[in-house]
C-alpha cells in the first residue's frame, strides 16, 4: 500500500515494520513510530471529523495534546471503546481500528452540517435566547421537551460505551526528591543534572518516548558535537542506567496540587494489552516530589482569519514535525500564513524535503531578519503586510485568498500553515497556584513567582531556544537537586550548532486584522473544539460581558478538554482589543486539572464491582446464605433480609416469620449492631455526659435503653447499654452507627472531658449477637445456657449476665426488639457459627423459625419502636418521638441538653411520631409520603409531615404506618390525607403503638 | 491531598488517614444551663470562617486516633504548625501569619 505522502529518509519511524490500520473501514498502512494522526496523513487525508455545534469538516491541526478536531473512537471489541482520542496521540498499532465522531451519515456527507447554514441561531449564548416557549404544557415545557433532547442529540462528539470496561486500572502513591515533567531537552536536562547529585528523579513525559521538541529538529541540529537525535539516545541512555532515576513514558502529569502532590496517569502500550491482558490499561500515580522541575514545552498559537478551520489547515511547527520526526509531508503545494518567524523554520525544512512553499503570507508590516532572510534566499515568496482573506475548499484546502497592497490574489494549495508565535504551556504552573506575568516582548504569559517548590524550564518558561532551554533545564534540575538536599553538581553547557535559530520576535497579538475581514457567511475559528468565532467573543462583549470568566463561559471558549491551550491567547487578544483594554489586565481565565481528559478507569481503579467498598459478614452469614437467605445492604453489612421458603414472595416471607415468632420463637442474627466497650473508674460518669440517660445508679447487672443526641439536641442514635461491672458497659449501637458514635465519644473524652479516666473500644466484630425473640424463646435458650437462673423473677427484662452459652463465654441480654420475651446471646464471633447452629436446633424443635432484617423492622414497628435514620432525620428530638421518659431529667448537663430548651424545641407546632391507620386496610402507604390536612392540598402549602415507617402487617391483619406530623399527638382520632398520584389516601391519626400496648408480652 | 504531621507521631502522613474536626479552641461552657440562648446559638453554630490562617481540629483516626490542632491558611490550603490538644496556639512568623 503506497503511503505518497512519504517523504524519502527523513523522520524516526521504522520503516521496515509497516503496521495495517483501519479509519472509518478504510485500509491504509503506516510504520511502528507513526501516530494515528502521522500515518492518515501520509496517505494524504487530512478530513478527519466534523466540529462540534457546526458539523463543520475538520482536519488534523496539530501534532500534540493540544489537537482540538482529529479526536477518533477506537474499538476493539468486549467494551473496549473510547471515543474522543486525539489522533496526534494514538500509537499506531497492528489492527487499530478507528472511526471518526459527529457525523451522520458519513464524514464526507454528514446531515447535521446544515447547522452551520443555520449558525446565525447558534452565535454565544444562543441555548439562552432561542429556545424560549412556547410554554404549551407549563413553564419550560419546550426547553424540557423539545429543544433540550433535540441539541444534546444534534450536539457533542464521541459516544460513550455501553458494555463495562473488562480491563484493569491501577492506583499507586510514590514519593521522589525531584519530579521532572516533560522529557524535551529542558526536562532532559533537568533530569541529567538532578540525577547526578544523588537524587532520586522521576522523569515522566505524556509521550511514548523521550525527546520532546528534539524530535522535530532536522539532521542538521547538534548538540555537543552531535546530531540531536544520536544525542538524545546518548541522554536516555545515561537516565536509564542511572538507578535513582525513573523514566515514565506515556505518562500524562494532569494536576498538580497542594504540598507538591502531582497526578500522573500512565498508559500503557495497546500492544503490550493486546498480548496480555491481566496487565493494568492504566495507572494513576499520586506523587508527591520534594521538588518539581516543570518543562512541559510550548503550544504553537493559531491564527484567527476566515475559515481557518478547512482541512488542510495546520500549525507551521506541527507541519514541521510530522516532516521531521514521522518523515511525512501535510502537502505538496503550500502556503505558509505568518505572524510569527517561527513560519520560517517550517518553510525551510519543508522546502529542503522538496515541498512546494507557494507563498508566505506575512501578517506582519514587513519580513526581515536572519530566518525571512534565509528563506527569501531560497527562493520562497513572502509577501509582508499580507491579509488572508479566505480559505476555499470544503472538504480540503483548495486555495487561499489573500490581500496585498489593496488587492487580491488567490493562491492554489493543498495545505496552509500558520504561526502565531509560541504560548508556554503554564497550565501546571498555574495550577500549582504560581503567577503568571505578562512578557510584552513575546506577547505571551509566563511563570512568575513559584507558589510551590518548582521551577520552569525551557519552552515553558518562554525560553525558547534550544541551547537556551538546555541550559535552563541543567540549572533547574541543580536547584531542585541543592533544594532536595543533595549536594548540587556544577553547572554543564550544553552546545548547540547547526540548528536553525528559535524564533523569538514579537507575534502580530491574536490576528486581530485579519479577524475584521470576516464577512457574514465565513468563520474565524478561536476555539475549534467547541465552535466559538472572533464573532462571538465580540458578541460577549458587546452584549456586556466585562470578565475574562464571563466571556469564556458565556462563549465557551477555552473549556472542555482544550482547557486553553490553543484557544486563550487569541480569545484574550480579541477580548482585550473589543473592550479596548491592554490584554494582561483582561487577564487569564483559571487552568483546571486535568491537562488532558483522564478515563474514568484511571480514577476508579480498582474499586469497582466486588472491590468498590468492603463488605461486612456476620459469623452467621453463610448458615443465612445455605438456608435461602435473601440479602440487603445496611451500611457495608450484608444483612440477611428474609428467609423466603419454597417460591414465597418476600411479603409472603415477612407474614410468615412474624407470625411464627409471635406465636413461637424466632432467631434473628443481630451481630451487625455496633458494640463498645466503655471501661474505667469514671465509665458511668461518662456515660451520664455523653446520653441523655442516667447510668451512675444503673445496677450492675441491668440494661438501659441509651439516647445520644447531638450537642443541638437531635437523636444521633440509640442502643442497649449493659453494665457489667461497676466500672465495664457493653454499649451497643445502630448497625453502622457504630464509627460515628465512637468518634463522638473519643471526642470528647479527648477534648472536652478530659479529667476523665475511661477506655474506649469497638467490639463490634469480637461479638456474634443472636437473638432469641417470642413466647418460647426461653425453652430454646436454656438448654444452651450455662449458670444462669432464667426465671423471669431472677433474670428479668432488661437485665445482663456474664454467662455461658455452649461451653463458650457469653453475654446474655434479656431484651426485645419485637416486643415478645426476648434474649440476646452475645459470643466470641468465632464461635458465632457453632451457637447459631444450636440455637437453631433448638428454635426449629419448636416450631420456630428464623427471620431476617425486614421482619424484624416490621415487628418492631408493629410496637412503636422508631429506627434512628428512618423515623428521624437529624432533626428530630426526645420529645417528638414521645422518648422524653428516658432523659435523666436530675442530671444538671450532658450532651444536647441545654439545646433542649432551645425556644424551637419547645414550640408547640412540632411534628410528633404518631401512627397513620388508612381507611383501606390492604393499602399500604409509601414511606416518605407526605401528610396533609386536606385531599387536595393548594399548591404551595406545606405537608403536615411524612410517613416514615410503613408495612403490612400480619399480626394486625391490616396495613400500618408510623409519621412525624405537627401537633400529632393532638391529633390522635383526626382524619388526614396522603395525597398520591392516584389520589389521595384517607387515613387516621392514632396512636404509634399498634401491638400490645399494655406490653404484657415481654415478661411472658 | 495534604500531607499531615501528626503531632503524637510525629510523622507526616496522606490526609485519608486524617478526620476533620472543625474549629479548635471553641471550648464546650463548664455550665451550659447559664447561658443565654444566643450565647448558646453562638457556640454552637458560629465559627469564624476566615480567608487566612485558621486554627482547626485534626484527628488521626487511621492512625494513633488522637486528635490535634493545626494552623492552616485556608487561601494556600497550607499547614503552618501542628501542636497537641490542649497546647496553645502557637505565634507565626508575620509572613506566615500574613495569609
Amino acid at each position: 500500500m503506497s503511503q505518497p505522502f512519504r517523504a524519502d529518509g527523513l523522520g524516526s519511524v521504522d520503516r521496515s515494520r509497516p503496521i495495517r490500520f483501519t479509519f472509518d473501514d478504510v485500509a491504509y498502512q503506516g510504520y511502528a513510530g507513526d501516530t494515528l494522526a502521522s500515518a492518515l496523513l501520509a496517505n494524504g487525508v487530512h478530513l478527519v471529523g466534523r466540529s462540534y455545534k457546526y458539523h463543520r469538516p475538520r482536519g488534523i491541526l496539530g501534532a500534540g495534546a493540544e489537537e482540538p478536531n482529529a479526536l477518533v473512537s477506537l474499538s476493539r471489541g468486549l467494551g473496549r471503546f473510547t471515543p474522543n482520542l486525539r489522533a496526534t496521540q494514538i500509537e499506531l498499532h497492528e489492527g487499530l481500528k478507528a472511526s471518526s465522531q459527529n457525523r451522520w451519515p458519513s464524514l464526507a456527507f454528514d446531515i447535521g452540517a446544515v447547522n452551520d447554514l443555520l449558525s446565525p441561531l447558534f452565535a454565544a449564548g444562543f441555548y439562552y435566547k432561542t429556545f424560549m416557549g412556547p410554554d404549551l404544557f407549563g413553564k419550560n415545557w419546550a426547553w424540557t421537551h423539545v429543544y433540550e433532547p433535540a441539541i444534546r442529540r444534534a450536539a457533542g462528539l464521541g459516544i460513550g460505551p455501553r458494555e463495562p470496561d473488562p480491563d484493569r486500572y491501577q492506583r499507586t502513591f510514590a514519593h521522589c526528591d525531584v519530579l521532572v515533567v516533560g522529557a524535551g531537552p529542558a526536562g532532559l536536562a533537568a533530569a541529567l543534572a538532578a540525577s547526578a547529585s544523588g537524587a532520586r528523579v522521576v522523569l515522566c513525559d505524556e509521550n511514548p518516548g523521550p525527546g520532546g521538541s528534539l524530535l522535530a529538529e532536522s539532521e542538521a541540529t547538534q548538540i555537543e558535537g552531535f546530531g540531536a537525535r544520536d544525542w538524545l539516545a546518548k541522554a536516555v541512555a545515561k537516565l536509564r542506567d542511572a538507578p535513582n532515576v525513573r523514566l515514565m513514558m506515556r505518562t500524562q502529569a494532569f494536576g498538580y496540587y497542594a504540598q507538591n502532590f502531582v497526578a500522573l496517569n500512565e498508559r500503557l502500550a495497546e500492544p503490550d494489552l493486546i498480548a496480555d491482558p491481566e496487565l493494568p490499561r492504566e495507572r494513576l500515580w499520586q506523587m508527591r516530589a520534594h521538588e518539581v522541575v516543570l518543562a512541559t514545552g510550548a503550544i504553537e498559537r493559531p491564527l484567527v482569519f476566515p475559515d481557518n478551520d478547512r482541512p488542510g489547515v495546520m500549525l507551521a511547527d506541527s507541519a514541521r514535525r510530522y516532516l521531521n520526526q514521522y518523515g511525512v509531508k501535510v502537502g505538496e503545494r503550500i502556503v505558509i500564513a505568518a505572524a510569527h518567524d517561527g513560519a520560517y523554520r517550517a518553510a525551510l525544512d519543508l522546502r529542503k524535503a522538496g515541498v512546494d512553499v507557494a507563498l508566505i503570507a506575512d501578517l506582519r508590516p514587513d519580513a526581515k531578519g536572519l530566518l525571512p532572510e534565509a528563506t527569501r534566499a531560497v527562493g520562497v515568496e513572502i509577501a509582508a503586510g499580507a491579509e488572508i482573506l479566505g480559505v476555499d475548499g470544503r472538504l480540503r484546502v483548495k486555495a487561499v485568498r489573500i490581500g496585498i497592497d489593496g488587492k487580491k490574489r488567490a493562491i492554489p494549495c493543498d495545505a496552509l500553515l500558520m504561526s502565531g508565535g509560541w504560548t508556554p504551556s503554564v497550565h501546571l504552573f498555574s495550577q500549582s497556584r504560581g503567577r503568571l506575568v505578562f512578557d510584552e516582548a513575546r506577547q505571551t504569559f509566563r511563570p512568575g513567582a513559584s507558589a510551590q517548590r518548582e521551577r520552569s524550564a525551557g519552552a515553558c518558561n518562554a525560553t525558547f531556544d534550544l541551547e537556551g532551554a538546555l541550559a535552563e533545564g541543567d540549572a533547574a534540575g541543580r536547584a531542585a537537586a541543592l533544594g532536595a538536599g543533595f549536594a548540587a553538581p556544577v553547572a554543564r553547557a550544553y552546545p548547540v550548532s547547526g540548528a536553525l535559530p528559535a524564533a523569538v520576535s514579537s507575534p502580530a497579538a491574536g490576528g486581530r486584522g485579519a479577524n475584521a475581514a470576516a464577512g457574514r457567511r465565513s468563520k474565524a475559528f478561536v476555539d475549534f473544539q467547541n465552535d466559538v468565532s472572533s464573532k462571538d467573543v465580540n458578541l460577549a462583549v458587546q452584549e456586556g460581558m466585562r470578565s475574562i470568566e464571563h466571556i469564556k463561559r458565556y462563549t465557551t471558549t477555552g473549556m472542555a478538554t482544550d482547557q486553553g491551550k490553543l484557544s486563550n491567547m487569541n480569545a484574550l487578544a480579541i477580548a482585550a482589543h473589543a473592550l479596548a483594554k491592554p490584554l494582561p489586565e483582561v487577564g487569564l481565565t483559571t487552568f483546571r486539572p486535568p491537562y488532558t481528559p483522564v478515563t474514568f478507569g484511571a480514577f476508579a481503579g480498582p474499586a469497582r464491582g466486588e472491590m468498590f467498598d468492603p463488605v461486612r459478614r456476620t459469623p452467621i452469614h453463610d448458615w443465612a446464605a445455605a438456608n435461602g437467605a435473601h440479602f440487603e445492604d445496611v451500611s457495608l453489612w450484608k444483612r440477611a433480609w428474609y428467609f423466603p421458603r419454597g417460591r414465597e414472595s418476600i411479603r409472603e416471607a415477612v407474614a410468615r416469620e412474624c407470625l411464627t415468632t409471635r406465636k413461637t420463637v424466632g432467631l434473628f442474627d443481630a451481630s451487625t449492631l455496633g458494640k463498645i466497650e466503655v471501661v474505667g473508674p469514671d465509665a458511668a460518669i461518662f456515660l451520664e455526659r455523653m446520653y441523655a440517660n442516667a447510668f451512675r445508679k444503673l445496677e450492675v447487672g441491668r440494661c438501659r435503653y441509651g439516647l445520644m443526641l447531638s450537642e443541638a439536641g437531635f437523636l444521633i442514635d440509640d442502643g442497649v447499654i449493659a453494665r457489667l461491672k461497676p466500672d465495664r458497659f457493653h454499649v451497643t449501637t445502630t448497625t453502622g452507627g457504630a464509627p460515628r458514635v465512637l468518634a463522638q465519644m473519643e471526642d470528647y473524652l479527648q477534648t472536652e472531658f478530659t479529667d476523665l479516666k475511661v477506655w474506649l473500644t469497638s467490639t463490634t466484630e469480637q461479638w456474634a449477637t443472636i437473638a432469641v425473640q417470642g413466647p418460647s424463646a426461653r425453652d430454646c435458650v436454656a438448654p444452651l445456657i450455662e449458670g444462669v437462673d432464667l426465671a423471669n423473677e431472677a433474670f428479668p427484662h432488661m437485665h445482663v449476665r456474664e454467662a455461658r452459652a455452649c461451653g463458650v463465654p457469653a453475654r446474655l441480654m434479656r431484651v426485645s426488639f419485637t416486643g415478645e420475651l426476648g434474649y440476646e446471646i452475645n459470643v466470641p464471633s468465632h464461635f458465632g457459627g457453632a451457637v447459631w447452629e444450636a440455637a437453631w436446633g433448638e428454635v426449629e424443635k419448636r416450631g420456630g423459625c428464623a427471620y431476617g432484617a425486614e421482619s424484624m423492622h416490621v415487628m418492631r414497628a408493629e410496637k412503636g419502636f422508631v429506627i434512628v435514620g428512618q423515623e428521624t432525620d437529624g432533626t428530630v428530638t426526645l420529645a417528638d418521638l414521645g422518648l422524653d421518659w428516658a432523659i435523666g431529667k436530675s442530671k444538671k448537663d450532658f450532651v444536647g441538653k441545654r439545646s433542649l430548651d432551645r425556644p424551637d424545641m419547645l414550640a408547640a407546632n412540632r411534628k410528633q411520631l404518631v401512627g397513620l391507620l388508612t381507611d383501606d386496610p390492604a393499602i399500604v402507604l409509601e414511606e416518605g409520603a407526605q401528610v396533609t390536612e386536606g385531599a387536595n392540598p393548594p399548591t404551595g402549602s406545606s405537608a403536615l409531615g411524612h410517613v416514615t415507617s410503613s408495612y403490612p402487617s400480619a399480626a394486625l391483619g391490616r396495613s400500618i404506618a408510623l409519621a412525624l406530623v405537627a401537633a400529632g399527638r393532638s391529633r390522635i382520632g383526626a382524619r388526614l390525607n396522603v395525597p398520591m398520584p392516584r389520589g389521595a389516601v384517607q387515613v387516621t391519626v392514632t396512636s404509634p403503638i399498634f401491638y400490645d400496648k399494655a406490653g404484657a408480652r415481654l415478661n411472658g | 491531598m495534604l500531607l499531615i504531621a501528626c503531632p503524637y507521631c510525629g510523622m507526616e502522613r496522606p490526609e485519608i488517614e486524617f478526620a476533620y474536626g472543625g474549629e479548635a479552641h471553641i471550648t464546650r461552657p463548664a455550665d451550659p444551663g447559664a447561658l443565654a440562648d444566643d450565647e448558646w446559638a453562638n457556640f454552637l453554630y458560629f465559627r469564624s470562617n476566615p480567608n487566612g490562617v485558621i486554627a482547626e481540629r485534626w484527628r488521626h483516626v487511621f492512625g494513633c486516633g488522637r486528635f490535634f490542632n493545626c494552623l492552616r491558611d485556608t487561601a494556600s490550603d497550607r499547614i503552618l504548625a501542628v501542636y497537641k490538644a490542649g497546647e496553645a496556639r502557637p505565634g507565626l512568623a508575620a509572613d506566615e501569619a500574613g495569609g
